[in-house]
């Protein structure tokens, strides 16, 4: 791919990573919020570069309109309580699980690096509304509706979890 | 810009992702860390259905994988609101109930 693709790509792709770093190193929990919000839209624009026109939009509604604000709510009933200590858990530990958990990583994206697909060319239609469409009511209609289902339980099991026990 | 790039960025985001789930103690930021990972996880998806265009079933997987992680979140928070009323923090090292 060649032309905006890539300009979009190197774009996005440092924004995902700076708003991924914001997200794990934050001290305070709604500059994470933030950060996963830049993560998050920054990943919308790549899937622009991937021919998913649908999956860019979802991830915009769902992911920030919806996961984001749930985050930042939950942020606001806790109140100042969401901020832990400056240091958590013990320095050592910490910085060999980063270190480790880094190390490992690097060499996986070292690796993986060098695999190579040739981009073929896509019909029209690929990634669309229409195209993603007609494939999940043609190929995938029963675990789209299985996932109605989950989305059900999940709704009824946080209110029975959040509920307070005195009412 | 090769699909290469798109599979080195996913590792460096879940690379991202599981430090902050194992390194942070605070609930909230260990739940945004997982959707840090969910999403890296997407980016591999929809590029691997890019290079193989010849279906839509990353983009199909992709839609399901967005949709378990709004329950998922969901029911995390949830959770992360009644730890929160027993222990009154929402740090990991404070729950204890259940380790003696």
């Amino acid at each position: 791919m060649t032309g905006p693709g890539t300009a979009l790509f190197v774009m996005t792709a440092i924004f995902a990573i700076v708003g991924a770093v914001i997200t794990v190193a934050a001290r305070r929990p709604l500059r994470a919020a933030m950060g996963l919000l830049v993560h998050i839209a920054s990943l919308a624009g790549m899937f622009l570069t991937l021919n998913a026109h649908l999956l860019a939009a979802i991830q915009l509604l769902v992911y920030a309109g919806a996961i984001v604000v749930l985050f930042v709510f939950v942020i606001m009933l806790i109140g100042p309580e969401t901020e832990t200590g400056p240091i958590e858990g013990r320095l050592v530990s910490r910085s060999t699980a980063a270190a480790l958990t880094l190390a490992v990583f690097l060499v996986v994206a070292s690796s993986v690096g060098s695999f190579a697909a040739p981009w073929v060319s896509v019909e029209a239609g690929f990634g669309t509304v229409e195209g993603l469409g007609l494939a999940i009511y043609r190929d995938a209609l029963v675990p789209f509706e299985l996932i109605s289902i989950t989305l059900l339980v999940a709704i009824i099991g946080a209110i029975a979890i959040a509920r307070s026990p005195t009412e | 810009m090769g699909i290469n790039a798109y599979l080195a960025l996913a590792s460096v985001l879940f690379g991202i992702g599981a430090v902050g789930f194992l390194t942070r103690r605070n609930m909230l930021i260990q739940l945004m860390s997982i959707e840090l990972m969910l999403n890296s996880v997407n980016v591999l998806l929809l590029a691997f259905n890019r290079a193989y265009p010849g279906n839509h079933d990353g983009q199909v997987f992709a839609f399901f994988v967005i949709a378990v992680a709004a329950a998922e979140a969901a029911v995390g928070l949830a959770i992360v609101i009644a730890y929160y009323r027993v222990r009154k923090t929402i740090e990991t090292d404070k729950a204890t109930l259940l380790r003696y």
